[in-house]
Parts: C-alpha cells; sequence; structure tokens
C-alpha cells in the first residue's frame, strides 16, 4: 500500500492548494492528516486482556510436546542414588538426545534438539561432593555432548574429540560435584552456537554439604533438597532461554522454561509466608544479556550460587551474560496478596515472550 | 469437424487428465529424495486504522495452506482476531484485526509468524486513521478527482483557438508535442503499474500481467479504432486521445486515493501550481486532431468527461476498495491505451505533413516531441519527491 509518491500522487495537492476555498468546502474530517479520534485505540466490549492485549496468542500443547513448563519450575531430578565402598553417594543419571519438534510458542513449531524430550534438559540436583555419573546416548546424526560447568579433569570436559557421543554412539561422563552452586550443562560440539540454541542445554544445580560449612550451617541446611529448613522454601528453577525460528540470528521469541508468557497466562502460585528461593540460569544466545526483575519487591542475590553469602543485596534488577547464573532469595511476608510481575528488563525480551508473574496467596 | 477430429481433440486432454491423476497418486519423485518445507508468502493488501486498532487484508500464496499462529506490532507479540479463522490455502485471504494502541503520524511494524516460525513484514509508514465510506468523503474525493482529472484537461482545451490559427509547421509541432506528451505518460503508466505489481501477491504474476494486458488492449483498442480500415482523425481520433488520457488519469486517481488514505500526500500549494503546468498539456494534446473540424461545444465537454472523470472513480477505488493486482490490470489498460493514441497520433501527424508535402521527421516535429517530454519531465520535478 505504501505507493511511492510520484508526480500524479501529489496531484491531491491541488485539493488544498487551491486552498481556502476547498478547505471551506470539505468537512474537516474527510483527510487522514486531520485530526480524528482514533490516536490511542483501546479494544472495548471485553473482559481486560492479560497486560493489555499484548500477549501471544493461545496456549502451547504441552502433551504434544511430552513436558510442562510449570513442572520444570519444581522438577529436580537426583538420580539413582548409590553408596560407593567408600562411602560417597553415586548418583546415576541417564540422558539421551532427541533431534524433534517442538511447539515453542502457541502454534509455532520449531526443530529442536533436546536432552530427554524436553527443553531446558531435566535438572539435575545433587549434593557436594557426590559422584556423578552420567550415561549419554545419542540416538540421533549428529554428534553431540554433555558439558558440565563444574570442577572437573580435562578428559571429562565434553567438547569435540572428548567424550563426544557420535550418532548411535553413547559415552559416560563421571566426575565429583563441586563447587557447590547453581551450574548448567550444554552441547558444546561443533557448530557450538546452533547446538546451544536449538535447544541442548539443562541446570546443574549442587547443594552445600553443611557439614563442609560450619560457619553457616542454617543457610547450607535450608539449600539442601530433603531438610526440614529447605522444605520450608519454595523452589523455582528458572531457565531463561529464547529460540530463532527464523534462523537469520536473532531470536524470535523469549521465555523463561521455554514457553513465551506462560506465566504470565498462569502466574506462579506463592504462599506469601514461605520464602522463595529462584535458580536463575540464562542460556540465551545472540543477545549478550539477559536479565531479571522482580516487582514490589526486593531480593539477595548469589552469582553462581557459589557462597553461602549474598554476593549481592537488597536488589530488584540483576543481569546475566550468556551461561552466567545465580541464585535469588526473597519473601512477600509483608505484602498484600496479588499479582507481582518479573520479567527481563530488557523490553524487547519482555514483548516478545519473557513477561512472567507470581500469584501471592495469603 | 469431422469425427476423427474430434477425438483427436478429446484424447489429449482425456492423456492429460491421466498423466496428472497417475502423478498425484504415485509421488513418482521420491526417489529424488524432495521434502523441501513449504514455500510460505504473506501479501498484506489492505491497511486500515480505526478506533479499534489495525485491521490488515491478507493474502496468503504459500505451496501449502499456512497457518498465522503469533503476530508482532512493533517487536511486542500481540493479540489478534482472524476472521475467516484458520489455514490459509493458497490465494486465500483473511481480515487481522489487533486492538493495538497505534500512533498518530508514527511508524508501526508489523510481523505475522507462522507455524514454521518464517516472519512476514509489513511497514505502516505513517498511521493516520482509515478514512471510512460516508456521503461528505465520497464528495470530497471525488471533488479531488474533478481537479485531478478534469481541471487541467479543461484548462488545456482552453488552447483550442490558438491551435485553429497555426499554419501546417505549427500543427505539426502541436502534434508532435502531444506524442512527446504521451510518450511520457507511456513510461510513466507503465513503472506505475510494474510498482503495483511489486506489492500485489506473487502468485499472480502481476508484472507480467501489465505487460500482457498492454500489450492486449493496445491491439484491441487499434483494431477498434481501425474496424473502418482507416485511422482515426478529427473527432474520432480526440476521443482515443481523451480515453487513453483518461485510463491514465484513473491510474492517477488510484495512486492518489490510496496516498491520501494512507496518510501518505503532503500538501503544498507548490504542488498545486506544479500540477496544473504538468497536466494542462494533456487538455491541448486532446484539441490538437480536432483543428479541422467544427466541433461542438458539447464535444468539448464529453472529452473533458471521457478524459477527467476516471481520475474521480480513481480516488474512490483507491481510498476505500484498493487492491494492488487489479490497479495493476486497470494500468496495463492504460498502457495499452496510450500507446494506441501514441501510434495514431503519429499516423495522423504523418498524414498532415504529407498533405502538406513536407517530410513528417523534421526539425519541427523533432523539437515538438522533445518538448513534449522535458516539459512532462520539468513539471514533474515539482510534484515528484
Amino acid at each position: 500500500m505504501d505507493l511511492s509518491l510520484k508526480r500524479r500522487s501529489l496531484i491531491g495537492g491541488v485539493v488544498l492548494g487551491v486552498g481556502a476555498l476547498l478547505g471551506k468546502l470539505l468537512p474537516n474530517s474527510v483527510f487522514a492528516q486531520t485530526l480524528a479520534s482514533a490516536d490511542t485505540s483501546t479494544p472495548s466490549g471485553h473482559s481486560v486482556p492479560v497486560h493489555g492485549g499484548s500477549m501471544t496468542m493461545g496456549d502451547v500443547d504441552n502433551a504434544r510436546n511430552g513436558f510442562d513448563p510449570q513442572a520444570i519450575l519444581t522438577d529436580w531430578d537426583t538420580g539413582k542414588a548409590s553408596q560407593l565402598p567408600n562411602g560417597q553417594t553415586l548418583r546415576e543419571f541417564e540422558i539421551s538426545v532427541a533431534e524433534q519438534e517442538v511447539e515453542i510458542a502457541p502454534g509455532v513449531v520449531y526443530p529442536a534438539w533436546t536432552y530427554n524430550g524436553r527443553v531446558p534438559g531435566p535438572t539435575l540436583r545433587v549434593t557436594e561432593g557426590d559422584r556423578v555419573r552420567i550415561r549419554f546416548k545419542n540416538p540421533g546424526v549428529h554428534p553431540h555432548t554433555l558439558h558440565f560447568h563444574g570442577i572437573h579433569s580435562a578428559r571429562q570436559d565434553g567438547i569435540p574429540g572428548t567424550l563426544e557421543a557420535f550418532p548411535e554412539q553413547e559415552v559416560v561422563y563421571e566426575f565429583d560435584a563441586k563447587p557447590f552452586g547453581c551450574h548448567l550443562y550444554h552441547c558444546h560440539s561443533a557448530p557450538f552456537k546452533r547446538h546451544l540454541h536449538k535447544g541442548l542445554y539443562g541446570a546443574f544445580i549442587i547443594d552445600p554439604d553443611p557439614q563442609r560449612h560450619p560457619d553457616q550451617p542454617e543457610q547450607a541446611q535450608s539449600r539442601l533438597l530433603g531438610t526440614p529448613q529447605n522444605a520450608g522454601w519454595q523452589e523455582f528453577l528458572m531457565v531463561m532461554n529464547a529460540f530463532d525460528t527464523n534462523f537469520d540470528d536473532e531470536n524470535e521469541f523469549y521465555a523463561i522454561n521455554t514457553i513465551p508468557h506462560e506465566f504470565m497466562k498462569r502466574p506462579i502460585r506463592i504462599e506469601r509466608d514461605r520464602p522463595v528461593r529462584v535458580y536463575l540460569i540464562n542460556v540465551t544466545e545472540f543477545d549478550p544479556i539477559n536479565s531479571f526483575h522482580l516487582h514490589g519487591n526486593f531480593f539477595d542475590y548469589y552469582d553462581h550460587g557459589t557462597t553461602l553469602i549474598p554476593t549481592l543485596r537488597t536488589v530488584d534488577t540483576v543481569m546475566q551474560c550468556q551461561a552466567q547464573r545465580g541464585i535469588l532469595e526473597f519473601t512477600f511476608q509483608e505484602h498484600e496478596p496479588g499479582i507481582y510481575m518479573f520479567h527481563a528488563h530488557q523490553s524487547e525480551f519482555l514483548e516478545l515472550g519473557w513477561m512472567s508473574a507470581f500469584e501471592v496467596v495469603a | 469437424m469431422k469425427k476423427t477430429a474430434w477425438f483427436w481433440v478429446i484424447l489429449p486432454l482425456v492423456a492429460l487428465a491421466i498423466a496428472i491423476g497417475v502423478f498425484l497418486s504415485s509421488n513418482p519423485l521420491e526417489p529424488l529424495g524432495v521434502s523441501a518445507p513449504p514455500i510460505e508468502k504473506l501479501t498484506v493488501e489492505r491497511t486500515l486504522l480505526d478506533d479499534q486498532g489495525i485491521s490488515l487484508f491478507v493474502r496468503a500464496s504459500g505451496s501449502e495452506p499456512m497457518q498465522i499462529a503469533q503476530v508482532q506490532v512493533d517487536g511486542a507479540y500481540w493479540n489478534f482476531t482472524q476472521t475467516p479463522p484458520g489455514e490459509l490455502p493458497r490465494l486465500q485471504t483473511a481480515w487481522i484485526k489487533l486492538p493495538y494502541p497505534w500512533v498518530r503520524d508514527e511508524t508501526h511494524h508489523i510481523r505475522f509468524i507462522t507455524n514454521t516460525g518464517i516472519g512476514f513484514d509489513h511497514e505502516i509508514a505513517v498511521a493516520v486513521p482509515t478514512p471510512q465510506i460516508s456521503l461528505s468523503r465520497i464528495l470530497a474525493y471525488a471533488l479531488l478527482g474533478l481537479y485531478i482529472g478534469v481541471m487541467p484537461v479543461a484548462l488545456g482545451m482552453l488552447f483550442y483557438p490558438a491551435l485553429k490559427q497555426l499554419g501546417g509547421q505549427g500543427m505539426k509541432f502541436i502534434l508532435a508535442l502531444t506524442v512527446g506528451m504521451l510518450a511520457f505518460l507511456l513510461v510513466d503508466t507503465l513503472e506505475e503499474g510494474l510498482d503495483l505489481a511489486t506489492q500485489s501477491a506473487s502468485a499472480f504474476s502481476a508484472s507480467a500481467l501489465v505487460w500482457l494486458v498492454g500489450i492486449t488492449s493496445f491491439l484491441a483498442i487499434l483494431a477498434i479504432g481501425r474496424r473502418d480500415g482507416k485511422s482515426p482523425e478529427g473527432k474520432t481520433l480526440a476521443s482515443y486521445l481523451a480515453l487513453g488520457i483518461g485510463w491514465h488519469n484513473l491510474g492517477e486517481g488510484l495512486a492518489v486515493g490510496t496516498a491520501f488514505a494512507a496518510g501518505e500526500a503532503a500538501l503544498g500549494s507548490l504542488l498545486v501550481v506544479g500540477f496544473t503546468l504538468h497536466n494542462i498539456t494533456e487538455g491541448i494534446g486532446i484539441a490538437a486532431p480536432l483543428v479541422d473540424a467544427r466541433p461542438k461545444f458539447r464535444t468539448f465537454l464529453g472529452l473533458v468527461a471521457l478524459a477527467g472523470l476516471p481520475a474521480v472513480i480513481g480516488t474512490w477505488i483507491g481510498a476505500f476498495t484498493f487492491s494492488p493486482h487489479w490497479a495493476a490490470v486497470f494500468l496495463g489498460i492504460g498502457v495499452g491505451a496510450i500507446l494506441q493514441v501514441m501510434v495514431e497520433v503519429g499516423a495522423y501527424l504523418v498524414r498532415t505533413a504529407h498533405r502538406s508535402g513536407s517530410n513528417w521527421l523534421s526539425t519541427v516535429s523533432l523539437i515538438g516531441f522533445s518538448l513534449g517530454l522535458v516539459v512532462m519531465y520539468g513539471t514533474a520535478l515539482l510534484v515528484n519527491f
């Protein structure tokens, strides 16, 4: 419709140019250039749409995808635990790659690569000092690896040439879990960027062992899954990710746990009197940083989760570069119940899907 | 036809049907391993802005039915409704309504994301409310069309008494000037048509359509004009001139109407002067073949209406029911009509020169032709940007 204005386009000039004469004859509203009432329209006659209608349409079929972003919030995989002769706990995991289509936004199907059929992959949660053994299968057609962020030997690094699983192959990774904190694992096969942004990443959480931290036993206990202290907390895993659906090296959809606006449409329920801990990981590709901003509240932040005292106190926004992660702790104890948003404060990401909310209930 | 002849008409058709049926049912290309993703294409044909938000009339031209999954406005996903809902088969159209609080005079970018994750972009260059149909608007656009089409032609025809005083050389000059003017209009109309063609759905091959319609209508109008075995002259030639220029003015009206409706036409008094100068030549051209005749006043009125009124219709279509592929077809007809009058006015020029015993190709006619082009080009400088 954007007709180039050749000479004839402006013939229209005649009308108003002839000027006063015609201007008097014509009603003011005739031409688009004159003032009208439609500057800022709002939809009317309907119930108030979520976030003013600035929202993806419809819902993703979680059953077809085989995973639910809400469930991923609290789906800790502690593996098959057993005791080694030396008394150390052995945790065994099985991870398999799948090259499959995933509905990464309502109605939008993306040719993803997944760990165990989900994006992000399974959340591995172990305790500091555990022996971790992961059996990694690759039934796909591309080579893949598991590269863990943690302290381990070069032989366990999971890069091209080192414990890389070629198609139809199986490799085993084994190392001791350290340091405690909020970490991640991802594929490190080449081309690196593509293997990452197609969905090969997941959370790797190492809880502190209270016996190793006699100075801060309470804090360590509260972080350790399975303790009564930990049961008092409401813990959530949030992986900030994004998808480049047209492969132009820019993301079309942003989210936590893959599905855009999921937690805006169905806010995360929070009991007001129990404190909240968020394991936040940034795996967004193409954009150098991502961020987390909490409405109406402030939090303490533990960068990488590798300390028991906050690295940032009383902030409401934190930014993470690619692969950076950390732990957020906050409480709504003094707050009125209601909807408290949280989102990337890059407004671009927010409007393209990374917009969420807590529903605080008394 | 004989029976055997009919047989040889029907047999190839039946064989064709069988060949297609076999191809579609057996997938013989399977060994090629072709499983390419479907080609998707989406064209926005109309944009409406009102107090309910933004409405877009889209046409799909993908190789398979396509689905609009999400819509971004200015980089934000936005709720929308699609009527009719569901998949869009090839060449199917739908209205997409977005309750978006657009901002007057600013630019908005729309991106449609299909189910395969591909994006199609559409820009609203300057957001202004789209004019709704009402009596006052229809009249106002009619008035706009009168000023575009009728006024300059009528003013140009006022030169008629002066033309009558011209001698053989002077007439040759004026006719050559007319051919030059028509040459400019031909190029301009063709350009406009091809430009519109690029905005229409690719499946229509609209730029080919502009050429084909142009050639066909040229031949058709030429044949009609010469159905008595000789080239039209006098009143008849003037009528064909008016017809050709009328088609061109229809295109003019279309462009102005859409530009106004889309808020793209800026106004200024310089443009008024520019336009009047620019199009006045059209009237002179139409009047030229009448020099040897004794036309009635009614004839002049009829010619002005034929050449000028299409601009009114053009502004209406452009403002209220624009679709780029139809506009391209109209301009294709215009190309043919203008080419026809170029040929006929040229033939008339040759005959006039022959009668006066001179060569049609002379310094006078060359100067006239060039001046026609120069005047049109020069005055176009006032209205192009």
